[in-house]
């Protein structure tokens, strides 16, 4: 074939010529047009059918009453009225945000200790990397099982390491006011992905500047502060971002340990999260109309936090050599 | 406090006295982390009534336990399906995010900013917004029930993967392409015999992620799945942790047996395949 030749000739020239008309591509350009759509062809089609229609129909759906049992009947801004008249969404909005907030920022905190750590003792990191991402292979069910146990208040082992250092331990899987910092402590322990990534991203900061710095006198806090924590910054907002958009939907380990078919109705609303309601309210009290508006509030619930997210991070984020 | 100051450059080999206080703390973070699942195999092990006793050894070993899940529920199906479910998920995802991300990284097509656009958009959408009426389409093919609506959804490509793959291609030398076609090869046997075989680890990391996303995932089996003889193994272990222990039985050992169980699988995964995966965390922050 003489294609790339061709393509020489003509691609260079034929286009500027004519503008102000359509455009007309070379036959090599219109192939490689064909060729380029039936390759992303997939996940258009993907897109359409599963992402972009759904997307219309639940937004559809969020202004009706539909129990799958009759079409959707038309009800209004009904259901956005009910978002804020039924005190369960309000609460499990609040239960999200409490431990979202918990999780997040302890999350990055301890991460950045352990990866900066790591940095410190040489080859020997490379084993803590490993033992530290183990829990992350733990499918959320059975860390929700497991941590029922060792956060049992009488007899789990949690309380009795912290009876050794003199600490009277709550009830944390029954006293309302724990569940939520227990729900934050099982996403701790698999905290192992977001060390793996502050770790890559301190060993791609340069030696020389904190030799320069050494030479300046600039102390510790200095360094962390002026070069780890700037050079590190992309990380930093890509991993509070996603663990925000995450910890705004986590949904297993809340619904293994606190519900399921035999749980009470007494049972405490504390541990009621966003998308464990949403879910009981789509699926068990097959309200569907009513669970798309609360999954429209979601959406634009994390829209907003990342949109402001994005305009802090803005400001602070140093990107390597690309702004 | 933790300090940033690296390590200087011609480090010494031998060992270091600063570097013990790190080691000390990070041993201690080691056993934070990983003595729960130590914890886990021990009391797995133990009678009922010795399952909180907290000690490493169990004073009695009951490894019936393990028989008795096997013989109360159908956990040796549910392992085959989740190795089935997975597996579909997996291969579905790797090929065709393959596909897609090679359209976007090599391809100057009309439109291919807007769309590779709308693609990085879409990773922002929680599963929530399309969740029902994707169930609803599920439900009208007549779908509910089967194991299909949890891995079908990969053949058309996932964003993420899709954005993650592309930057890997675009790694890939522009002339090897521009040689290929000299030699008459043809837009699908570059993607088969350049880009996919230059890219092997990355689809191995694609492959290895999706098969654990996919074997941890509660949400959709709860949603699909009915028949017990076809849930997967995280939705096997919520009906047993919900009928043993949380019914007010209080048979732990069971619960904890069926946790070992559904666990191992993943442990082998991360021996195997631990360096992929470790890699593919540290990348995926990086590229993205």
């Amino acid at each position: 074939m003489t294609a790339t030749v061709e393509q020489v000739a003509t691609d260079g020239q034929a286009e500027p010529v004519r503008r102000g008309r359509r455009p007309q591509r070379s036959p090599l350009a219109r192939q490689e047009d064909r060729a380029g759509w039936m390759f992303v062809a997939p996940w258009v089609i993907g897109f359409l059918v599963f992402t972009a229609g759904p997307m219309i129909a639940s937004l559809v759906l969020s202004f009706t009453d539909y129990q799958m049992i009759q079409a959707p009947q038309s009800v209004g801004l009904d259901n956005y009225r009910e978002l804020f008249n039924d005190p369960r969404v309000l609460k499990s909005l609040s239960n999200t945000f409490v431990y979202a907030a918990m999780f997040v920022p302890l999350g990055t905190i301890f991460a950045l200790v352990l990866a900066m750590m790591l940095m410190r003792v040489g080859k020997a990191g490379g084993f803590f990397r490993t033992a530290f991402y183990l829990p992350e292979m733990t499918p959320a069910v059975a860390a929700g099982a497991m941590f029922l146990l060792l956060l049992n208040g009488q007899q789990g082992l949690v309380n009795k390491v912290l009876g050794w250092v003199g600490i009277n331990g709550p009830n944390w899987t029954t006293d309302p006011n724990w569940l939520k910092p227990s729900l934050a402590m099982v996403s701790l322990w698999t905290l192992g992905g977001t060390v793996v990534i502050y770790l890559a991203a301190l060993n791609g900061v340069p030696k020389q500047l904190y030799e320069a710095a050494d030479l300046d006198g600039a102390g510790p806090l200095t360094k962390f502060f002026r070069i780890t924590v700037p050079m590190i910054s992309g990380a930093l907002f890509f991993t509070v971002i996603t663990n925000t958009i995450a910890a705004m939907q986590m949904f297993d380990q809340a619904y293994t340990m606190f519900y399921g078919p035999q749980q009470k109705a007494s049972a405490s609303e504390e541990s009621l999260v966003y998308m464990v309601y949403l879910f009981q309210n789509a699926f068990q009290f097959f309200k569907m109309g009513f669970a798309s508006a609360m999954a429209w509030l979601l959406f634009v619930i994390i829209l907003l936090i990342t949109f402001l997210q994005f305009r802090i991070g803005n400001r602070y984020v140093y990107y390597h050599g690309e702004r | 406090m933790a300090t940033t100051t690296a390590a200087s450059p011609g480090a010494p080999s031998r060992f270091d006295i600063r570097r013990l206080p790190f080691l000390i703390f990070l041993t201690a973070a080691t056993f934070a982390f990983v003595y729960p699942l130590v914890w886990l195999v021990s009391a797995s092990l133990k009678p009922r009534s010795q399952v909180f006793d907290n000690e490493l050894i169990p004073r009695v070993f009951q490894p019936e336990n393990y028989a008795r899940v096997f013989d109360t529920a159908p956990v040796m199906r549910w392992l085959v399906n989740s190795l089935t479910v997975g597996f579909m998920a997996a291969a579905a995802v790797t090929l065709s995010s393959a596909l897609v991300a090679f359209g976007f990284a090599y391809f100057r097509f009309r439109g291919r900013n807007l769309l590779f656009g709308v693609l990085l958009s879409t990773m922002m959408l929680p599963g929530a917004v399309t969740m029902i009426p994707v169930y609803l389409i599920w439900n009208r093919l007549g779908m509910i029930d089967t194991q299909i609506p949890l891995w079908a959804q990969n053949l058309f490509g996932s964003a993420f993967y899709v954005f993650l793959l592309r930057q890997f291609f675009l790694g890939i030398p522009r002339e090897l392409f521009e040689a290929a076609r000299v030699d008459g090869c043809g837009y699908f046997s570059m993607f088969r015999r350049i880009a996919f075989p230059l890219c092997k680890p990355a689809l191995v990391i694609v492959f290895v992620f999706e098969f654990k996303a996919s074997w941890s995932d509660l949400m959709k089996p709860l949603i699909y799945l009915q028949t017990p003889d076809y849930f997967t193994m995280p939705r096997g272990l919520k009906s047993i942790i919900d009928a043993f222990a949380l019914s007010g039985h209080y048979e732990w050992e069971i619960a904890i047996a069926a946790s070992v169980i559904a666990v191992v699988p993943m442990i082998v995964l991360f021996a195997f395949g631990q360096r992929y995966i470790l890699d593919g965390v540290a990348t995926t922050a990086q590229k993205g």
